[in-house]
């Protein structure tokens, strides 16, 4: 009972980051029907980002100029890398994307493919293939829980994440952006002719995405302390099967199947040998989607949708 | 006309070679070092050459090199492989063909070190390799020696290290199942370890995959699988976070790793959680006595850092090079019989005081030796704790 706990509270803090970058590839995909496979390493971009924010903080605090507590710190990071990443994202967008907006959907899914080389290939010669240690801005305290272990990182990165998702979730359901948004993945040719401005409102998805990407990469750095420049891509990949299994433009269905594939994976390492990890846990994935194709809140695709 | 006058003049060329060659071979030992002054790892060439030069500058004091009655000059022929294979097998074949060295020391990296060992076989020339721990290097080459230890045996090391300094008997790996190095040093240790305890000894053998970063859920079954000692023989990157998950799971025991910890960046990413931490490794810097201080202080003196593993092995081959030639109890003269006795010499080594331990050879080209117990301090330094032998 302890070890089930024990590995619920795991997987809760595993499932949180495939949970925030699948919300990102399924805004991405829902809108445009492209699979934005620079997503990935718009997430090591972000961590990056933040590595350098906080670096440049604590800095800060520590000259006297502006002292201030760690917690701050942190915020002050998220909150600051989630904004320039943004940006990283629009200029992906502008660059990789808008161009070849009509072209076949084949070509845009490899520009993410050479935009995601490119970030990572740029990293590297920005950074060197040394590994990065990303600050330890929180002292990290142990709660036992009646054997369980708990740790105030690991409650933060849930909780955060979650607020992020329902912020999310808000701003799609209740703003006029939101409701555009919607639209627009319901029909992408009759939106524009009533006066949304479509080209912002892609910029926009991007920005939110890459947004949610950098706060899970700043988390990534809060609970693995290593950063490398190729962090992203197997994050990417299995975020992206997060993303489909959710349901296409589900933002509930994204952060559900990013905590299932989290659980997924803890459980089937209790379970079986850890060697097999990946292989018993996609194959589970794979025949949820042969019984779901769709995914769990997915519609099936009809003429409507842009394909 | 021109045809023969070049005839005329390569002939006059060879005859001065060989007289050269000759007359230098009755005075001068040349010793080759074939090491990566450029390229990937560059600072692995300049430990190399460093010591290299220090084993020189103590025979140039000593006023040569005394073997058998004789006294000869010592001569380096230092050469860069730019941390290529091909350029190693290059610089060996020079080295031994055209600049007629007795014994060539180096490449460092198994991935230099296996081909040139094939060149210096063919050659039937003594090569010692510093550094290179892949069996492949020596396996199935009399001619081709080190002075480090093999992969597989840090496994019976540190099985033996836990057994003997905590007395336990349940002991967890967790290692990368797609990396050969963890791979194979897990299965090494497994075995020595069941041999010493007993079969199941081994309470949780777990594995990830090259990339993963969280291993919860591994570290969760190994926490509760009863073990006394996690063993995880992993790169510096996984290692900082293994062992912080590990504490933030709860685990209070022993972690022990292996050389593969042996790097600076290893505390400058785990922080204060590796404190403590044991690994097995060729050499330890920080608590050294004896010969290996008096060589640390004098490297340092001399370049301003404390010499790494590489250095250290380099200066223990070139001490071994020079026992073998001074064994052999006199030069021929005839370059070819000369190598074969090094070669001779070399393989009955017995219990040479190296700095990085005592090594014997006992036919093959690889040294029974003892690795280091380092153990990471308080301080974040990698101290001596214990020699340990298999």
């Amino acid at each position: 009972m302890v070890i089930f706990l024990q590995n619920l509270v795991n997987a809760l803090q595993w499932g949180s980051f495939y949970a925030l970058i699948a919300l990102g590839y399924s805004m991405v995909y829902s809108i445009l029907m492209l699979f934005n496979f620079a997503h990935g390493d718009i997430f090591m971009v972000g961590a990056y980002i933040g590595f350098g924010v906080s670096i440049g903080l604590l800095a800060l605090s520590s000259s006297g100029a502006l002292a201030m507590p760690n917690w701050l710190i942190l915020a002050l990071t998220i909150l600051f890398s989630m904004f320039l990443t943004s940006f990283v994202g629009m200029i992906v967008e502008r660059v990789g994307y808008r161009p070849l907006r009509n072209a076949p959907r084949a070509s845009a899914a490899i520009t993410g493919l050479m935009i995601g080389i490119i970030l990572e290939t740029g990293n590297l010669i920005l950074l060197g293939a040394r590994r990065v240690s990303f600050p330890s801005l929180v002292e990290t305290t142990v709660y036992n829980v009646g054997g369980v272990f708990v740790t105030n990182k690991k409650i933060m990165i849930v909780l955060v994440s979650l607020l992020l998702t329902l912020a999310l979730h808000l701003f799609v359901r209740r703003t006029k952006w939101g409701m555009a948004m919607r639209a627009m993945a319901f029909d992408f040719a009759v939106v524009p002719l009533m006066g949304v401005p479509v080209n912002t409102m892609i910029a926009l998805t991007f920005a939110i995405g890459s947004a949610l990407a950098a706060a899970a990469g700043i988390l990534f750095g809060v609970a693995y302390p290593v950063l490398d420049p190729y962090m992203g891509i197997l994050f990417g990949w299995k975020a992206f099967v997060a993303a489909i299994l959710g349901g296409r433009g589900s933002i509930l269905g994204a952060t559900l199947a990013g905590f299932l594939l989290g659980f997924t994976e803890i459980f089937v390492a209790m379970i079986f040998p850890s060697t097999l990890r990946d292989l018993i846990a996609y194959s589970i994935i794979l025949l949820i989607l042969t019984f779901r194709p769709h995914g769990f809140f997915g519609e099936p695709y009809s003429a409507r949708l842009r394909l | 006309m021109r045809k023969e006058s070049r005839f005329v003049v390569c002939l006059l060329v060879v005859i001065m070679a060989f007289s050269l060659s000759g007359r230098a071979q009755a005075e001068t030992i040349k010793i080759g070092i074939n090491a990566p002054l450029t390229g990937d790892i560059p600072k692995v060439g300049e430990g190399t050459k460093f010591a290299a030069q220090m084993w020189l500058e103590d025979v140039k004091a000593a006023g040569g090199l005394a073997v058998g009655k004789k006294k000869y000059t010592v001569e380096l022929v230092l050469e860069d492989n730019e941390s290529k294979a091909e350029s190693a097998v290059k610089v060996a074949t020079k080295m031994i063909t055209e600049d007629d060295v007795l014994v060539m020391v180096g490449p460092q990296a198994s991935k230099q070190a296996i081909p040139a060992g094939g060149i210096a076989n063919n050659y039937k020339t003594v090569m010692v390799t510093p550094w290179s721990t892949n069996p492949d290097a020596t396996k199935g080459r009399p001619y081709v020696f080190r002075a480090c230890f093999l992969d597989p045996f840090q496994g019976p090391v540190v099985a033996n290290f836990i057994s003997t300094e905590f007395k336990f008997t349940k002991a967890a790996v967790l290692y990368d199942v797609a990396s050969d190095y963890p791979k194979g040093l897990a299965e090494f240790f497994k075995k020595a370890w069941e041999g010493l305890h007993g079969k199941g000894s081994v309470v949780a053998y777990e594995s990830f995959t090259t990339k993963d970063t969280d291993f919860s859920s591994q570290l969760t079954k190994i926490i509760n699988s009863g073990a006394q000692v996690l063993f995880t023989p992993q790169y510096y990157n996984e290692v900082a976070l293994i062992v912080q998950q590990a504490h933030q799971l709860g685990w209070k025991k022993p972690i022990v790793g292996s050389d593969s910890w042996g790097s600076a960046e290893t505390v400058k990413l785990c922080g204060k959680d590796c404190y403590g931490a044991f690994f097995s490794t060729h050499y330890a810097a920080a608590g050294a006595s004896g010969a290996t201080k008096a060589f640390i202080d004098r490297y340092k003196a001399k370049h301003g850092y404390v010499p790494d593993d590489v250095a250290a092995l380099t200066w223990d081959a070139m001490l071994l090079v020079q026992q073998a030639i001074q064994k052999t109890g006199g030069l021929t003269g005839d370059l070819k019989k000369d190598r074969e006795n090094v070669r001779t010499a070399m393989s009955g080594i017995k219990k040479f005081k190296g700095i990085t331990g005592e090594m014997t050879f006992s036919g093959g080209g690889d040294p029974i030796k003892c690795a280091v117990i380092v153990k990471i301090s308080d301080a974040g330094e990698f101290t001596f704790y214990k020699s340990v032998c298999p």
